[in-house]
């Protein structure tokens, strides 16, 4: 008899740190102590708590150990799993305003509290590669419900009453697009689903395809009999393999119980789903770009109209959604519109999962109610700022997004305050910015990465981007002049209203977000030749404390530039036209009498 | 990204010439099969080099143009060979936010190989990435199949040394 289980996170970051040569040493232990009949060790999907990897929970108790290395599992096996005892040392320890507390359940932490999982509900609490364990969780329910009790018309009214909108980026209601598609004439129509998740720094996609893949194939099914589809396409990114491989996974077992191919559950209806896999190329996030690289072409995107519903894969009626809109679908079809809608504000319902990243304690991934301030995630879920630094803004959306600065931090997410305040939903990736980041410099991170990323197929987003790239380069070398600030806003203007795609209409967003909220900064770089944030090299310099300089000689030992001089005990000197502005002699003072502004 | 030929000799064997016939005939008849036989040529041969699209554009009887407009155009795949080790830092925004331009830089430093580009001796060869989802590690690089996050520039000096 199984009496206590071992779940173990197997997402790609607990991966990357080492989660499953932890598994491998668990169950060697477990047999080494005669345990095995007794405790199942189980590979989920994704914690969400990336920061705190890899990451086991014992249950019945629930206990979560953090950073769990190879070397801690014979004592977690010896004291835990067989005295009953916890390994009080690797139990987490949650600092708040200089208290410390132990956290003994990973319900119990603050990052959770907050949170109210959806799309997620099964990520990190079943194994993904048993269809037994989803079926056990309500798994396939919907897929038979919608079947047999209803019509393709009904299924349509239900997520259109839901509110449920597009989770990719642009926020189009879920509902709308399938009543687009259902309206065309019978005959070849496709359902795909956008995992080409692009941007960086998000990573929820990957976090369901990874923990819950089956959620996906069976919304891809409701939506398949919604629409009169009997072919579905799932268009993966190939930097995901571990989300691959489940996917592929899930996909043989549904089809060996039946619940993809012919004839589903009796009903005559068929539905069978096909992986594709990206190639890394951002645009291939688009709609149309992705149907073209599907077809087996260049991915680049085609004029609208015709819309995807009407024409889209190989010219047939077409519906894209992204991964985590499809993972809150049979759960809608389950607990009904109006559970879900109740969630939410007045225009976005339900739930959003964040990626959150960059300067934060806590980097991982949350799913809370639209309408939940920025506060909220950032202060209490995320834990806030490390190393005693200040909140300076928040990054969405991505390259098509823009940077919501501190002032604003008690605005409630959702798809219209988002774009009110020159921002995107975006597919979710929010990265948290300290007062260490130059926000020219990330205008320019982005730019750097459209201009990479445009398929050159329109002019405004192939030469328009380049030449902002270009502005920006001229603004963080020193060179700038305040006339190019209207002239980066002017040539904003025109590549947002002439580019083909959303890539290139939403390109120029990080630069106008930044420009509009943190003029201050370009014009610091522009008129002072300064950056704040003592991030772009060129407008750095460095100088020498001559009270503090000791005179031991270190800093002039490790500039490679020669640039130091100094007798030994005498206060150094830097030469600002040999310094190359590396950093080094900064990084060695002892004294601290070294700093850079 | 304007991609580059190769300058080093094409050295395919008889095998891997069956093996990409089998992968073309594998995928006769299937709707926008350019892709996967592509990404399955690049497995085979571990970079795309002319030949072998030449030979995909007469198995599949597609324009050597039309070919090489779909291998140039992604960036997963890749016109020259991948050094012995391979080393992609990641440039994701996370990442970025995280210090990991400057790690990047001092891998180029110590190795003396620009990013996205391969070593003449066909060691080393280093690559800035798109986000590969490992935020929660940030910064990170991978070696070949390895992934080592939560890094600082001082850590790559003893990355580096594990690879000599």
């Amino acid at each position: 008899m199984i009496r206590s289980h071992v779940l173990i996170c197997g997402g790609t970051g607990c991966t990357s740190s080492g989660s499953i040569s932890i598994k491998e040493a668990l169950e060697a232990e477990l047999a080494k102590k005669g345990l095995a009949d007794e405790i199942k060790v189980v590979v989920t999907g994704c914690f969400g708590l990336c920061a705190l990897g890899p990451i086991m929970i014992v249950y019945p108790d629930g206990t979560f150990y953090s950073m769990v290395k190879d070397t801690d599992v014979p004592e977690i096996v010896e004291e835990h799993l067989l005295k009953g005892r916890p390994v009080e040392r690797l139990i987490y320890v949650e600092k708040k305003e200089g208290d410390e507390k132990k956290v003994h359940s990973l319900a119990d932490t603050t990052f959770y509290k907050k949170q109210k999982r959806v799309a997620l509900r099964n990520c990190g609490v079943i194994n993904p590669e048993e269809i037994d364990e989803y079926i056990a969780m309500d798994g396939y329910q919907a897929l038979g419900k919608v079947l047999t009790e209803m019509t393709p018309q009904q299924v349509i009214d239900e997520i259109s009453a839901s509110g449920l909108r597009g989770r990719g980026g642009a926020g189009f209601p879920t509902g709308r697009k399938w009543a687009f598609a259902a309206a065309q004439p019978a005959g070849q129509k496709y359902v795909c689903c956008n995992a080409d998740e692009g941007d960086p720094g998000a990573f929820m996609d990957r976090s369901v395809l990874e923990g819950d893949p089956h959620a996906v194939i069976e919304a891809m099914a409701i939506a398949g009999y919604a629409i009169g589809a009997d072919q579905g396409y799932v268009y993966v990114r190939a930097e995901y393999p571990i989300a691959i491989h489940r996917l592929q996974v899930a996909i043989d077992q549904a089809r060996e119980y039946g619940l993809l191919g012919k004839d589903i559950f009796g009903t005559g209806f068929n539905f069978d789903l096909e992986i594709r896999l990206g190639a890394g190329a951002f645009v291939c996030g688009e709609e149309t770009a992705l149907m073209t690289s599907i077809e087996g072409n260049r991915g680049e995107p085609r004029p609208r109209p015709p819309f995807p519903a009407v024409k889209g894969l190989f010219g047939r009626p077409t519906i894209l959604n992204n991964v985590e809109t499809y993972a809150n679908v049979a759960q809608i079809i389950l607990k009904g519109a109006d559970w879900f809608a109740s969630m939410g504000t007045e225009t976005s319902k339900g739930t959003k999962v964040f990626a959150l990243g960059g300067k934060i304690t806590h980097t991982g991934l949350v799913e809370v109610p639209m309408g939940t301030t920025l506060r909220e995630v950032i202060e209490e879920i995320g834990g806030g700022i490390p190393n005693g630094k200040k909140f300076k803004a928040a990054q969405t959306g991505g390259p098509s997004g823009g940077c919501i600065p501190a002032s604003l931090i008690d605005t409630p997410i959702d798809y219209e305050n988002l774009i009110a305040n020159g921002s995107m939903m975006g597919s979710g990736g929010l990265i948290v910015m300290d007062e260490d980041t130059c926000m020219v410099d990330i205008a320019r991170f982005f730019l750097d990465f459209t201009v990479d990323e445009s398929c050159g197929k329109c002019t405004p987003c192939r030469i328009g981007t380049k030449r902002l790239l270009e502005i920006l380069d001229k603004i963080i070398e020193g060179n700038g002049e305040l006339e190019d600030l209207d002239r980066l806003e002017e040539l904003c203007q025109y590549i947002k209203s002439a580019s083909l795609c959303g890539l290139g209409q939403t390109a120029p967003n990080p630069v106008l977000s930044t420009l509009n909220r943190f003029r201050d900064e370009y014009i610091a770089h522009v008129v002072d030749k300064k950056c704040p944030a003592g991030v772009c090299k060129k407008l750095l310099s460095y100088s020498i404390d001559k009270d503090k300089c000791k005179g031991c000689t270190l800093c002039a030992r490790v500039c490679p530039a020669d640039a130091i001089s100094g007798a030994v005990k005498q206060p150094h000197e830097i030469d600002p036209n040999k310094c190359l502005k590396c950093g080094a002699c900064m990084e060695k003072c002892k004294f601290g009498a070294i700093s850079r502004k | 990204m304007k991609k580059k030929l190769t300058t080093v000799q094409f050295r395919g064997t008889k095998e891997q010439e069956e093996q990409l016939h089998a992968i073309i005939e594998k995928y006769r008849g299937v709707e926008g099969a350019m892709m996967p036989v592509l990404q399955q040529a690049q497995e085979v041969y571990g970079y795309l080099p002319m030949e072998v699209l030449k030979m995909i554009s007469e198995g599949m009887d597609k324009p050597l143009a039309e070919v090489y407009g779909v291998a140039s155009f992604y960036s997963q795949f890749s016109l020259n060979p991948k050094g012995e080790i391979s080393i992609a830092v990641c440039l994701g925004t996370a990442c970025y936010v995280k210090g990991s331009g400057d790690i990047l830089n001092r891998i180029t430093e110590k190795l003396g190989v620009a990013s996205g580009a391969t070593s003449p001796d066909g060691k080393y060869s280093l690559e800035a990435t798109r986000c590969i989802g490992a935020c929660g590690l940030a910064p990170v690089l991978t070696v070949n199949e390895t992934v080592y996050g939560r890094l600082s520039v001082d850590d790559v000096d003893d990355i580096l040394a594990k690879y000599q």
